[in-house]
């Protein structure tokens, strides 16, 4: 490494006029939690994505796009990371050079770049990018307009690309620009981001992600000093930026700083002292440009590489491992050596990996499939990913599950939506159903606490095992909220990626609480000792009850809302089961009128907000809290005429309920009349 | 040989990401890539071509499981084997000739020597031609040199021994040089296989009639220009070629040389057809069996053309020729795109949601090729002149050797 380092260095000199491109690839993304348990034990970037790992998807697309030295951040599971990069090709591409940086102890992305920075390999505008992103955008035209824009004016340090998402598939009521109402439809997957851009020199002017306010409301200065100022809420942010060194300087500078987003961006936008400008580059509809974020980003970005979106990364274009793969007619993609039943049916939009066997009358469809898998007979798979040389025997049942290398699943058994089984899970036959959406791993749940208590526990979980069946093994992972890996980032990193940084008191003490309620639901916690703790928490935040009411309510709420769902059918179904066990804990917490009511304006909020999975089914749900006498009708019909006289905005979820509260009221006039 | 190993990974990664454009542009690359091959190489006194079959071989398997839907690559590769092995031959034949004269009569009569020679080379290659099978190498590097020793040894020892080793060593160099030599005249007609085909323009293009074509191919577009410097005055309907519209393309520059063009959506061929005299178009390869492996949408063409019994003249160069069969064309030899191009990501994204909606989403095919089979094609154009579907197979005997058409090496041989 040492001897490239000089290479170039002397290259910078012409970097000016001839620059080799350079990018900075974090493989890691520093929210490992949102994969967890799959992500205690491989990293992200190493998850096969329909055929490749997508580090891979990353790589081929830096290469394609005329990039010439690649810089590989391995922070946690580095090992594997560079055990990977060694035993594929890519460290012996002629013309691109990939060279590893390790260091386990960045953080944040902030460290990484800090790290970076210290290796002083960066000598020009660079391309940063996480290990994550599938796409096939046209790289060179963005890093052209950066670099028109830089010579133009030095401070444009950063292109940040946009790209216009699926549309939403409700008709946006976006008819007054400047405030756009965050009651969106919650099919869309979008973080409620929020930007403003200059519409004619695409320059940044604002980044939020709106959790707390349902509205944004430009500063008027701002919109003085740019006459063009444009909001957008409909581009989605692709997490690749052009940079200019500068970049990295400014992060070793702001020590503070750890993420790219919520602190550099934001510092720099609100902080115009230095004088950088941030600019945005959309690209074109035609390409394709997206980041696996979670469970559901998964999905959408593996069936979007089997339409062929991606092309030319798909499976049956070679850009990695060498391994031939074929698309048949009917869009299914077959690896070499793949064995299919004549009579078992493989649906559409599958792929199935090489030397997998499928045996008769099995059923597969909107699949992926990995290498050296055995489905038995009379097995069913739907919507599911099913990663290496997993066993699935005969008869079993899997829909929209998502199984890691090496897992047997014995025959007769039937997957509940949802299910995560990580790496090398058993699960028995004649097993217990296991409840959708939970995630069963070897490992057992990180959690702060290290006392004997908790060795305890984990112990008695082993004995547990019959609840995955008999000569099961498997841990129940309840992971509801990701639950962080505290020595390494502070909570408020990790519940969500974005928020606005005022009202962070309330938001650590939400946050906490949500955590407590988490590791109780985990460790089965007593009620009485979970009640202490909450208590206790309340008073060393210096909270008022009513708070503390709307606190326990959303960490419930939320506790149905982290387990993987599909429909909102299912999505009920675990709110149902999860206020069923906490009843006695809401009721505790959420006892007079106004604490209900709290609670109600805080679901409201989280329906139009943070949890927008629930805004369809604000109805049902409340129905079930009033069937749990959690909240009563009085309240409910109190909360109901206060919106009354409100604007139409507000009256959203109102509407939503009115049946109930018709019916409500009806009930009130009957008793009165009885 | 470092350099050549990072040219040819260089072009196959290429090949791989489809980053190279069109028949024409890949069997040029390829041929020259393949020059550079082989005058890198270096290649022992004895079985020399061996050697260097096995090279090209070794760097065709590459090539050829890059992108295995470009069928160029392979055609170019099988070419230049088949140099080899005809280079080979009459290399080994001007040999024989030698000796055998030096063992007749040492020194005079230099004419005779030439006429000899020429004319045994040619004859070997015809035979082996007109047998299809050539001979088996070895039996043409061992056998033949034994037996043409056979008969000398005994006038003259030591001294024809040392002269067949000199001979041995001028003939590797000569070997290498001769097929660098036929690869560039292989490139030469690459490069000129247009004007050839254009050339003939004029005898298939008449005075006021109606031509048809669909996409844009540029063999397509010379043929055309060529008729109209020649004063035939003809009209051409350019069927547009969804989703890539290289006929608009296609349409422009022939309106800017003159020509009369009328643009036409795809679906109104059919509707179009009865007014057109002659449908020319491109290809992408030509199998075998006089299939045509074409842009998406030609095989309609090709049976409306059938319906109205138009004349159907598919335009190729030589290096569109392929030695192999289809099989399965529609499928195997097919390269499906992004749905892109038909539609922006996320335009119809209500239905194309899994989960939500019931039932199963939409889906977008894009294929990028069609196949026509033999039948519906009248007329193929190449730069050796017209030919009937059913000569395919003729000309690609000429070609190709019949040895080379898996390009596979040998296990057994490892260097």
């Amino acid at each position: 490494m040492g001897k490239k380092k000089q290479v170039t260095k002397i290259d910078a000199d012409e970097a000016e006029y001839h620059p080799r491109l350079q990018a900075v690839l974090l493989a890691d993304d520093f929210a490992a939690e949102k994969f967890q348990p799959i992500s205690l034990e491989r990293p992200k970037v190493l998850f096969p994505l329909v055929h490749n790992p997508m580090i891979d998807y990353t790589l081929a697309w830096l290469r394609e796009e005329g990039v010439r030295e690649v810089y590989v951040v391995c922070c946690s599971h580095s090992k594997q990371v560079i055990e990977y990069l060694k035993k594929s090709e890519w460290l012996s591409v002629p013309g691109f050079t990939v060279t590893i940086l390790e260091n386990r102890g960045c953080a944040s992305v902030g460290d990484a770049l800090r790290f970076v920075y210290q290796a002083e390999v960066i000598h020009g505008d660079f391309v940063l990018v996480s290990g994550d992103i599938v796409t096939n955008m046209n790289l060179t035209n963005a890093i052209k307009v950066h670099r028109d824009r830089k010579k133009k004016d030095s401070n444009a340090i950063m292109t940040m690309v946009i790209k216009k998402p699926k549309p939403l598939r409700t008709e946006q009521t976006s008819k007054d620009k400047l405030v756009l109402g965050a009651d969106r439809n919650s099919e869309t997957s979008m973080d409620g981001l929020v930007m403003g851009i200059d519409c004619k020199t695409k320059k940044l002017l604002h980044y939020g992600v709106n959790i707390f306010t349902e509205t944004y409301i430009p500063d008027k200065e701002l919109l003085l000093d740019n006459p063009n100022f444009e909001v957008h809420s409909e581009q989605e942010d692709c997490h690749i930026d052009i940079c200019s060194p500068v970049v990295l300087s400014l992060f070793a500078d702001n020590f503070h700083y750890q993420h790219l987003r919520r602190h550099l961006v934001k510092g720099l936008l609100d902080d115009d002292v230095m004088g950088y400008k941030l600019f945005t580059y959309e690209i074109h509809p035609s390409r394709y440009a997206a980041r696996v974020d979670d469970f559901k980003s998964y999905d959408t970005i593996s069936k979007d590489v089997i339409q062929r979106w991606t092309y030319p990364f798909v499976p049956d274009i070679q850009f990695s491992i060498k391994c031939a793969v074929e698309q048949g007619s009917d869009g299914i993609f077959k690896g070499s050596d793949v064995q299919i039943s004549s009579s078992a049916h493989v649906g559409p939009d599958t792929y199935v990996g090489n030397g997998t066997s499928i045996g008769d009358f099995s059923k597969v469809s909107n699949s992926v499939i990995g290498k050296g898998c055995c489905i038995g007979s009379n097995v069913k798979i739907e919507n599911s990913y099913i990663w290496d040389n997993v066993t699935v025997q005969n008869g079993c049942q899997l829909n929209n599950a998502f199984v890691c290398d090496g897992v047997v699943i014995k025959s007769g058994v039937a997957l509940e939506p949802g299910v995560v089984l990580s790496f090398k899970v058993v699960v028995g036959a004649k097993s217990p159903i296991i409840p959708a959406y939970s995630k069963v791993s070897l490992h057992p749940q990180p959690t702060n606490q290290d006392s004997d208590e908790e060795l305890e526990q984990l112990t008695s979980r082993f004995s547990d095992i019959a609840e995955v069946g008999v000569s099961g093994d498997g841990y129940y992972f309840w992971s509801d909220t990701p639950s962080p890996e505290p020595e390494m980032l502070p909570a408020a990193e990790i519940i969500s990626d974005d928020e606005s940084f005022d009202s962070d008191k309330d938001h650590y003490f939400d946050l906490e609480v949500a955590e407590t309620i988490l590791r109780a639901a985990l460790e089965s916690e007593a009620l009485d000792d979970l009640k202490t703790e909450v208590t206790a928490l309340r008073l060393s935040y210096n909270m008022t009850p009513l708070n503390c009411a709307g606190a326990v309510f959303s960490a419930v709420m939320k506790l149905a809302l982290q387990t993987p769902y599909g429909t909102k059918g299912e999505l009920l179904k675990s709110v149902v089961i999860i206020i069923t066990t906490w009843r006695d804990l809401l009721k505790h917490y959420i006892y007079s009128i106004d604490e209900q009511f709290e609670s109600i304006m805080k679901f409201e909020e989280m329906c139009s907000d943070s949890a927008r999975d629930f805004a369809p089914l604000f109805e049902p749900i409340l129905l079930e809290l009033y069937d749990k006498d959690v909240l009563d009708e009085e309240t409910i019909l109190s909360w109901a005429s206060e919106k009354d006289g409100a604007d139409a905005s507000d009256k959203v979820f109102v509407n939503k309920a009115q049946n109930f509260i018709k019916w409500l009221k009806e009930a009130e006039v009957e008793d009165e009349e009885q | 040989m470092p350099d050549t190993q990072a040219l040819v990974s260089e072009f196959v990664l290429k090949l791989k990401r489809r980053k190279v454009e069109g028949s024409h542009a890949t069997a040029r690359q390829t041929a020259e890539l393949l020059r550079s091959v082989i005058s890198q190489q270096r290649i022992p006194h004895t079985n020399q071509a061996a050697h260097l079959i096995e090279a090209v071989k070794v760097v065709g398997e590459q090539l050829i499981s890059a992108n295995p839907v470009e069928l160029a690559v392979g055609n170019i590769v099988r070419r230049v084997l088949h140099i080899i092995r005809e280079e080979d031959l009459s290399l080994a034949t001007t040999a024989v000739g030698g000796l055998g004269l030096s063992a007749d009569s040492d020194d005079d009569e230099d004419a005779e020597r030439d006429d000899r020679t020429l004319l045994s080379a040619t004859a070997v290659a015809a035979a082996s031609r007109s047998t299809l099978r050539a001979p088996a190498l070895h039996t043409l590097l061992e056998d033949i040199p034994d037996s043409a020793a056979a008969p000398h040894t005994p006038s003259s020892g030591g001294e024809s021994e040392g002269k067949s080793k000199s001979d041995k060593s001028v003939r590797s160099r000569k070997l290498k040089h001769d097929v660098i030599e036929a690869i560039n005249e292989l490139l030469e007609d690459i490069d000129t296989c247009h004007e050839q085909i254009a050339e003939q323009a004029v005898e298939h293009i008449h005075q006021n009639e109606v031509i048809l074509t669909l996409g844009r191919s540029r063999t397509v577009m010379e043929f055309l220009c060529a008729a109209k410097e020649k004063k035939r005055s003809f009209r051409v309907f350019v069927a547009e070629g969804a989703p890539r519209y290289q006929g608009h393309v296609l349409a422009k520059e022939l309106v800017a040389r003159g020509l009369q063009t009328t643009v036409i959506t795809d679906s109104a061929v059919f509707a179009m057809i009865s007014r057109v005299n002659m449908v020319i178009v491109g290809a992408h390869a030509i199998m075998a069996n006089g299939g045509v492996i074409a842009p998406v949408g030609l095989n309609m063409v090709a049976l409306a053309a059938q319906r109205h019994a138009v004349p159907f003249v598919v335009v190729a160069g030589s290096h569109k020729l392929c030695p192999l069969y289809p099989h399965n064309p529609e499928v195997l030899l097919n390269d499906l795109r992004s749905p892109s191009e038909l539609l922006d990501f996320g335009e119809f994204s209500d239905c194309m949601d899994y989960g939500i909606g019931s039932g199963a989403p939409l889906h977008v095919v894009n294929p990028a090729f069609d196949y026509v089979p033999p039948k519906l094609v009248s007329l193929f154009i190449t730069d050796t002149g017209g030919h009937n579907p059913s000569y395919m197979y003729r000309l690609i005997a000429d070609y190709y050797s019949a040895d080379d058409f898996v390009v596979q090496r040998r296990t057994a041989l490892g260097s």
